[in-house]
């Protein structure tokens, strides 16, 4: 019931917002951040009670909540956590409360529908992140979806119209293929079992003639990797991310591209394993891809929020490669390569806007030696591209050596191609510290360091980013259960 | 004991948390107190562990602690463990003591920097990860140290950062560390997969069982660690990095030089000696490598005339005699060159940063002349570490030093004539260069006026390193001349001894043949720059004499080729793909869509009569489906 509850609190606190957008108070701000920090709270203390729990043989879901919803078409309130979700849906809390509190000065009009909004998309991030039932899911796939298109389309910058509708139209292909899948697993299972529902659980036993199995995971498959995204399939991400709010970026980054992760560790590969594996080739082909032409497109960029958005292309390679490596250690270095990098990237849009606040653009070659005007950003934004070019000590370290380690047992070569990702990632990373914060001092006026406000935010992101570097242990331990599955790993 | 072990790293990084966060706001005294004073307390422990060390060694021949679990998935255990032994003790102490020396110099020589508390702040950083580097007792905690080396190099030689080339300068540092570094990684994953662990300890225990001498995945993974000790310890062709680095305030680059950084890869090498040795291949391309490198700058030192440069050079020439070292199996005398080595070049950049600060910021030797006389202290603490680079007999530390090299080169198991004579040739090359240098900036007249002299804090560091230049070596003869092997005893408590070929004739002719081409660089530096310089104006004239004088002092061109290979095509590919190709297939979708959204909108033209046409041809069209069909 817990987990209702976080949903429900954040869709009420949504609605609440909206209602008091009349008066515009600065109330609205409050409720919203009361809102995620409720959540967070409730959270932790979850973690406080079953975290221990975790290393015993309590089986994998810690808690459990399933009521009807539409019981004529087998569709059910089905929601659960285990250790993967506990995570995710820890990051979704933290960095929506950080969300909150970058929107605080930045968000002047419509205050009060831009706090539902963002509420509203946190709410159905968590929903994808705890629903075992495929229609639910399918149902906050799409609630994250809607409210994120009205963010970037309403609260974004010049351009916002286009990546608005590019964002949505990508991610609803994505989204109408597999509802095409869901509908076709859903009656396969009842065809054969006799018993139609949409309960993850029950469909993980379906049998599925092969020809078409592999057509209902492709279905799956496209739009978690259009979400992640894969090249391709990147083409919606630097736009939505250059032109959104720097929440609505952060939220993106740290979040939206992790469904697309979390699906193929959640759906595809316990649903089709066989067929997942067949694929794997293809799919470590495309991560690797992905990491060399993201790393290569940021190096290009001179808009600075896009050139982080084609850093996040070539992070996600990492993750393709190393769920299709179906190594445990691979997999351990996905789940903590989704979270750091929701760490560090979300960190380096929030800097971007920070910057984008002050200087009124996003241009690096009208930037430059900012660091002798604000030191303390400065300090910030090198501990975030040095976690971004993955430096040890940093949590993304930690993620892309396991992914590396665990990958080269399952294909050398791919791992020794994906490694070249690391060389990279420093050509960009220092690129970008030395166009923005190092060189010549460059700024039309003075400019203020950070504000208490902006120190909470950046404190918060660096601390959590050195602790996952330096004691990975505590989230290895909680995804580890999950991960050891044998749906996962083949040995 | 154990529990001491962890404050040796864990006071630089105290030191560097304090003046990160709270730097800017503490007046400089303290800044330097904590600066100086973390390092320093680090330096005393080290001796006092060190002395425990030899008067008790440890029954397992290390001291060792487990601080915490890092990582533990699957069969992949690693831990934040320390793990300090014999060849560790002797790369603390170096790191600790000469960095020490090197920031109570740093306090008088920075003071009117603004950025006084991130200079500190960097340096003790530096220090702390080289300290990880060479304590960690799993590979992916040096890892972690050897990547922290490398961030602090960046912040330190870009600590200027308004100038444009200095961030240059860093961001090359980097770059091209990180080639190598990926390499090393690459290596480990490789380990790995072979042995199952990344435990130095175990790493050692097991591949003798498990690798057979020279196969080709023992050669691969020592081809990759070397490549990772290649880059950061600049040999060729990872060597471009270095020259660069001076943009760096000169304490910087006596750290970089002399204490940290380009000593990890020796460190590696000597460290990881189990693998190596299991593939003479490698061992041999290592002693290759370090000859060339050796050979290489040490000709492009000849020709610079920013005194830094010079002694830039002069170092990836010694680190090159050090991988000849290893390479050839004589480790105990690699790592005792780099022991000497890093009294000797910690001075002469200190110095050498004494001197460029009393001329205003003057780099330029030939705007030098006549500071034997203004200078003395200076001068003759210069003259200590000259001495010991040219490794004039029996008066430095350099020599003893490198006469071992220079002996082993030919005598050791994996020795042979040529490298001998390459190692040979550095020596003359060695002794000109460092004469040409003393020559032209000590004697001669005066060209630029003398400033502010240098401070007591920054003698004292100079007069104590002058000692330890000409001293150090005492502790290990040359075994034809003295009993003396301290050193050597040490270190052979890990390291193998060297195994000699067939005995070689007559160790003290060859001596007497380094020591004459020593003395011979010398003279013939003398007599080009003191004595007779019409010649080398005559050389000036000569256009062979003049494009190889540009040869050597562009670095042999690498740079000029990394630009061609690597750089420009690099920079091409991505400025002609910036707007993403893949884009456009997306742009011609929705292209598409609007034409024939352009077409079928023709259809609506809202008035009747073609709507009504529309449905007769639909109704006709109908009909005359159901009559064929």
């Amino acid at each position: 019931m817990i987990l209702i509850w976080m949903i429900i609190i954040l869709l009420a606190g949504g609605i609440l917002c909206w209602l008091l957008s009349k008066s515009n108070s600065p109330a609205i701000k409050w409720i919203a951040l009361l809102a995620v920090l409720i959540d967070l709270v409730l959270l932790l203390n979850i973690w406080l009670q079953h975290g221990q729990g975790l290393t015993a043989n309590t089986g994998n879901w810690m808690i459990q909540y399933q009521s009807a919803w539409i019981p004529s078409f087998g569709i059910s309130f089905h929601v659960a956590m285990d250790g993967l979700s506990l995570i995710l849906v820890m990051l979704t809390f933290f960095l929506g409360t950080l969300a909150v509190l970058c929107s605080w000065k930045e968000i002047e009009k419509r205050a009060g529908f831009y706090y539902f909004n963002l509420l509203w998309t946190l709410a159905g991030i968590t929903g994808v992140f705890v629903a075992l039932d495929l229609f639910l899911f399918y149902f906050f796939w799409e609630v994250m979806l809607v409210p994120m298109y009205l963010l970037i389309l309403i609260w974004g910058d010049k351009n916002r119209r286009y990546a608005a509708y590019k964002f949505f139209i990508f991610t609803q292909a994505g989204g109408l293929l597999m509802l095409i899948s869901i509908l076709a697993l859903y009656f396969i299972h009842g065809a054969q079992s006799g018993t139609y529902t949409y309960d993850y659980l029950s469909l993980l036993g379906t049998r599925i003639d092969p020809s078409v199995a592999k057509w209902i995971m492709m279905g799956f498959m496209i739009a978690f990797v259009i979400k992640l995204p894969m090249v391709p399939f990147h083409n919606w991400l630097p736009d939505a991310h250059s032109e959104a709010p720097t929440a609505g970026s952060l939220i993106l980054a740290g979040l939206l591209l992790k469904t697309g992760a979390y699906g193929i560790i959640r759906f595809v590969l316990p649903l089709f394993q066989q067929y997942a594996a067949d694929i794997a080739w293809w799919a470590m082909l495309f991560g690797v891809i992905g990491v060399i032409y993201g790393a290569m497109m940021a190096f290009a960029q001179t808009d600075l929020k896009r050139l982080i958005a084609y850093t996040s292309v070539s992070h996600m390679g990492f993750v393709l490669t190393g769920i299709f490596a179906f190594r445990e250690i691979a997999m351990q270095g996905v789940i903590m390569q989704i979270i750091t990098h929701g760490i560090s990237t979300g960190a380096l849009f929030v800097l971007a806007g920070m910057i984008k606040e002050r200087l009124h653009t996003r241009d690096i070659s009208q930037m430059g030696g900012l660091w002798s005007y604000m030191p303390a950003m400065g300090g910030a934004a090198m501990l975030f591209t040095m976690a971004s070019l993955g430096l040890p000590a940093l949590g993304n370290f930690i993620a892309e050596f396991l992914i590396l380690l665990g990958t080269f047992q399952a294909n050398p070569t791919f791992t020794v191609l994906a490694s070249t990702g690391l060389v990279f990632s420093a050509l960009y990373s220092l690129r970008l510290m030395q166009k923005v914060f190092l060189g010549p001092p460059n700024a039309p006026h003075k400019v203020n360091d950070i504000s208490g406000r902006e120190f909470i935010i950046l404190a918060a992101l660096s601390i959590s980013i050195v602790l996952l570097g330096l004691f990975p242990q505590a989230v290895l331990d909680v995804a580890g259960k999950v991960i050891s599955n044998k749906l996962y790993v083949i040995r | 004991m154990h529990q001491t072990l962890s404050l040796i790293p864990a006071l630089p990084l105290a030191g560097f948390l304090i003046l990160s966060l709270l730097g800017r706001r503490l007046p400089n005294r303290l800044v330097a107190l904590i600066g100086a004073g973390v390092i320093s307390a680090a330096a005393i422990i080290a001796i006092w562990l060190g002395i425990s060390f030899l008067q008790a060694p440890p029954d397992s021949g290390a001291y060792s602690v487990e601080l915490w679990r890092w990582m533990s998935v699957a069969n992949f255990n690693c831990s934040f463990s320390l793990h300090v032994d014999a060849l560790s003790l002797v790369f603390v102490f170096v790191i600790t003591f000469v960095g020490a020396l090197i920031h109570i110099y740093s306090a008088g020589f920075m003071k009117h920097d603004r950025d006084y508390a991130r200079f500190f702040a960097s340096m003790n950083l530096f220090v702390c990860a080289m300290l990880l580097l060479v304590m960690a007792d799993n590979l992916v905690l040096l890892y972690l140290g050897w990547e922290g080396v490398g961030l602090c190099s960046y912040l330190l030689i870009g600590f200027w950062y308004e100038t444009t080339a200095n961030v240059q300068a860093a961001n090359k540092a980097f770059y091209i560390t990180r080639v190598g570094d990926t390499a090393m990684a690459i290596g480990f994953f490789l380990l790995f997969r072979e042995l199952g662990t990344l435990d130095i300890p175990a790493i050692q225990k097991l591949a003798p069982e498990h690798f057979t001498s020279g196969s080709p995945i023992i050669t691969a993974i020592a081809l990759l660690l070397l490549a990772g000790g290649m880059g950061k310890s600049a040999q060729v062709p990872l060597q471009t990095w270095l020259p660069d680095a001076m943009a760096g305030p000169s304490p910087v680059s006596a750290l970089i030089h002399a204490a940290t950084m380009v000593t990890a890869g020796v460190y590696l090498v000597a460290r990881m000696h189990v693998l190596f040795q299991l593939s003479p291949l490698v061992m041999s391309i290592t002693a290759v490598i370090g000859a060339l490198t050796l050979f290489i700058a040490g000709c492009s030192a000849m020709v610079q005339t920013d005194i830094k440069r010079i002694l830039a050079y002069s170092t990836i020439s010694q680190v090159g005699y050090m991988f000849l070292a290893l390479g050839v199996g004589a480790w105990s005398a690699g790592v005792f060159h780099f022991f000497t080595h890093a009294f000797f070049k910690a001075l002469l950049f200190l110095a050498a940063g004494a001197v460029i600060e009393s001329l205003h910021h003057e780099h330029g030797i030939f705007k030098m002349g006549g500071l034997k006389n203004k200078m003395p202290l200076v001068f003759y603490t210069f003259l200590a570490g000259a001495a010991a680079l040219a490794a004039l007999p029996l008066i430095t530390a350099g020599f003893f030093s490198k006469d071992q090299v220079l002996w082993y080169a030919l005598s050791a198991n994996g020795g042979n004539p040529l490298l001998w004579i390459v190692a040979l040739l550095g020596a003359f090359i060695t002794a000109f260069y460092t004469t040409r240098l003393m020559l032209v900036v000590f004697w001669g007249t005066e060209k630029t006026h003398v400033g502010e002299l240098p401070g007591r804090l920054m003698t004292l560091p100079l007069v104590i390193l002058a000692i330890l230049s000409i001293c150090a070596g005492f502790i290990e003869w040359p075994h034809n001349m003295l009993h003396i092997t301290l050193f050597s005893d040490l270190v052979q408590k890990v390291l193998p001894p060297v195994v000699e070929a067939e005995p070689v004739p007559s160790e003290a002719l060859f001596q007497l043949i380094a020591v004459v081409a020593t003395f011979s660089g010398v003279f013939v530096g003398y007599l080009l720059y003191r004595k007779n310089t019409s010649i080398i104006e005559s050389w000036k004239q000569t256009p062979a004499m003049v494009w190889l004088r540009d040869f050597f002092y562009t670095g042999w061109k690498f740079d000029e080729l990394y630009n061609i290979l690597f750089v420009r095509p690099f920079v091409f590919i991505t400025q002609l793909n910036k707007q993403d190709v893949i884009d456009k297939i997306y742009a011609g979708i929705v292209s598409l869509f609007q034409r024939l959204n352009g077409i079928f909108s023709v259809s609506q033209d809202g008035s009747v009569r073609t709507y009504v046409i529309g449905v007769l041809i639909g109704i006709i069209f109908i009909l005359a489906l159901q009559l064929i069909l």
